[in-house]
């Protein structure tokens, strides 16, 4: 078993597919010879040449429009969003072009894209750099939306979703492409719509996507010292979303806690919370409770952007809220 | 290169076949058997039969709102256009499409669109895939004066042009960007003064002209497939109806309406062939007459195919998902 950082096994998975399968190009701004803003294409460059790990102009529009077009036509592009803000400038492409063009020529186009994009806070880049913006295109049927949050995960859903032939949304955490993890030997894809238990345990789920699965172990880490036992759930995919796995955790447990980096209102932990209470309404013994950033932009200074963003000690006290 | 005989028969005929079709639009919405928008091309064929008169079956083409004459021109089914207009499962995209997203990636038409500046950097994408694959196949990018305001348009050019995809972009200039006059919407008189900006070449031509518009375009479509990069062409046109049916057409005059009359694109093609000997009146006669019965046959299945099954409406989201039915 090899470590690498969520970064390196996110450019493994890039390099391998790219190996696979001539159609497959990478394309952003600074993806080339700089090697990506945060490092992730790394050396692509001088493997591939500029021709298949391609620098844009600072065009979104016209980066993943091209990759529409280039899609439709044969090709598999994965294109790069330096930050997921930046996807507010091709939403037309994205939401309009890519999400629905299959259905609207009736089944006989397809867009086999990955748009790969950094998300999160902690760098205090402020609110036009650190935002978590997953919801928005899970409310687009057409695509899917993969939210990875360790490196092995990574690599095996970076690589499902390359090979698959719809448009996809992959949303990594610019605090985790730093972050190390085991890679098993015989890791290959990592099929979209499984979520993996991070954490068992018996009183009560926490389903946590990303960065916060962290936070959620750690929390549970520390509430495992008081006697209770949190079962962390991470859906990597957010759409599809296993509901089975979360369903049959919060069966098990009776409670439910939904962390997020994301802020509360109208984020994805709303759509969880509704899919437990309308399937599984019964097994509940408190009501859910959502975690996530204050329905604030992302402050710029440091203190106040810890603030605003969930942390351990959120979760902590919303376990205990649903257990007490 | 000369235009043969049967060339210029072939585009008349399709120019003749667009008209019809429109016309037939016109009646069928008018008697509401049409549901939704549409856009008709009436004046603007010269453009579509023009330019893809140019290219070859295995190129590409991105549309617009205003896409029925692009879609024929490209070599699209009249039955299943038809069809999709009324909604039904047979159409083009079993009804879920309509007039403004016909698409048939077959036949290399990546679609109809329904957003303005929607085709500049998709079709740039198209070029982009035929330079890696290796291939010559070119795209042509239809779109709009309007459309040129849109960012899209400065996007998609400029990707096109430093990285020389075959990609040629036509502008037919109809004067209007939906009510708004193009004295009102931008400041230039020819968009294609625009192309300086990109580092490629840019040229205005009678878009009424169906000849002028052939020449521009295969002139640009050999630069396109010698890896030359991307043109911008200016078709200045009118369009004869409205920008969708049912506009009260209330921005423009009847004396600027009546001079457009006077270039309507097909009578001046008929004359030039009929002069040159190509076509008799009699023969133009009978291309008319080939249309509208084409053209009532199409109607004729599309007035007595089913309508899409109701579940059919959770499919073709994505390749291997069918979402749930409502229960």
């Amino acid at each position: 078993m090899r470590s690498l950082t969520y970064a390196e096994a996110i450019r493994e998975a890039l390099k391998e597919e790219m190996e696979n399968d001539n159609r497959v190009f990478v394309m952003g701004e600074d993806v080339g010879k700089f090697g990506g803003c945060f490092g992730v294409t790394g050396n692509l460059w001088e493997l591939f040449g500029e021709e298949r790990v391609r620098d844009t102009p600072i065009s979104e529009t016209a980066i993943i429009g091209a990759s529409v077009g280039a899609a439709a036509t044969g090709m598999r592009p994965v294109p790069e969003i330096m930050f997921a803000d930046f996807l507010t400038v091709c939403m037309d492409q994205l939401v309009n072009q890519a999400a629905k063009i299959r259905y609207m020529f009736g089944g006989k186009a397809k867009i086999p894209m990955t748009v790969r994009v950094p998300v999160g806070a902690g760098l205090s880049a402020a609110a036009q750099h650190s935002q978590s913006l997953e919801a928005w295109f899970t409310h687009v049927p057409g695509l899917k939306v993969v939210m990875p949050s360790t490196p092995s995960d990574a690599k095996g859903l970076l690589k499902a979703a390359i090979r698959d032939d719809n448009p996809t949304m992959f949303f990594e955490h610019k605090i985790l492409y730093s972050i190390k993890g085991e890679i098993p030997d015989d890791l290959d894809i990592i099929p979209l719509g499984k979520a993996d238990i991070k954490r068992e345990g018996k009183d009560v789920t926490v389903v946590a996507t990303s960065l916060m699965v962290y936070k959620a172990l750690e929390a549970a880490e520390q509430l495992e010292k008081e006697g209770i036992s949190v079962e962390v759930v991470d859906p990597r995919t957010l759409f599809p979303l296993d509901e089975d796995t979360i369903l049959e955790s919060v069966k098990k447990t009776h409670k439910a806690v939904i962390v997020h980096e994301a802020c509360v209102r109208g984020g994805f932990g709303g759509e969880i919370a509704a899919v437990i209470t309308e399937k599984a309404f019964d097994y509940l013994d408190a009501p859910i409770k959502r975690v996530g950033a204050l329905n604030v932009p992302i402050p710029f200074n440091g203190k106040l952007e810890n603030y605003v963003i969930p942390g351990t000690e959120d979760i902590i006290k919303a376990v205990k809220a649903v257990t007490e | 290169m000369e235009l043969s005989k049967e060339q210029l028969i072939e585009m008349y005929k399709k120019m003749v076949q667009i008209r019809k079709f429109e016309e037939r639009v016109v009646k069928l919405f008018a008697d509401g058997k049409i549901p939704g928008f549409v856009h008709l091309y009436i004046g603007e064929e010269a453009i579509a039969v023009g330019a893809c008169s140019a290219i070859e079956p295995k190129d590409y083409i991105t549309s617009t709102h205003r896409g029925h004459g692009h879609l024929i021109a490209k070599g699209g089914k009249i039955d299943l256009m038809m069809a999709e207009i009324l909604g039904k499962a047979t159409g083009y995209c079993k009804g879920k499409g309509g007039s403004m997203h016909i698409a048939d990636v077959d036949l290399g038409i990546l679609g109809a669109n329904g957003i303005v500046g929607g085709g500049f950097t998709i079709a740039a994408g198209a070029g982009l895939s035929a330079k890696m694959r290796g291939t010559d196949q070119v795209t042509l990018c239809f779109f709009g004066d309007g459309a040129s305001n849109q960012t899209t348009f400065h996007e998609g050019i400029n990707m096109a042009s430093i990285w020389n995809l075959p990609v040629v972009f036509i502008c037919e200039n109809n004067q209007y960007g939906i009510s708004l006059h193009q004295s009102r919407h931008q400041r230039v008189a020819d968009v294609s003064d625009r192309a300086v900006a990109y580092g490629i070449p840019g040229v205005t031509v009678d878009g009424n002209d169906v000849v002028a518009v052939y020449e521009a375009v295969n002139e640009a479509v050999k630069r396109a497939r010698n890896g030359e990069g991307p043109t911008l062409i200016e078709c200045k046109t009118y369009r004869h109806r409205g920008h969708f049916e049912g506009d009260p057409v209330v921005y423009r005059s009847e004396n600027e309406f009546n001079e457009w009359l006077k270039k309507d694109p097909i009578p001046r093609f008929e004359e030039k062939l009929t002069e040159m000997g190509v076509l008799s009146k009699k023969e133009v006669d009978e291309i008319n007459e080939w249309a509208v019965k084409i053209i009532d046959e199409a109607v004729e299945f599309a007035l007595n195919s089913p309508e899409p099954e109701l579940e059919s409406a959770v499919r073709d989201v994505y390749t291997d998902i069918i979402e749930e039915v409502r229960k």
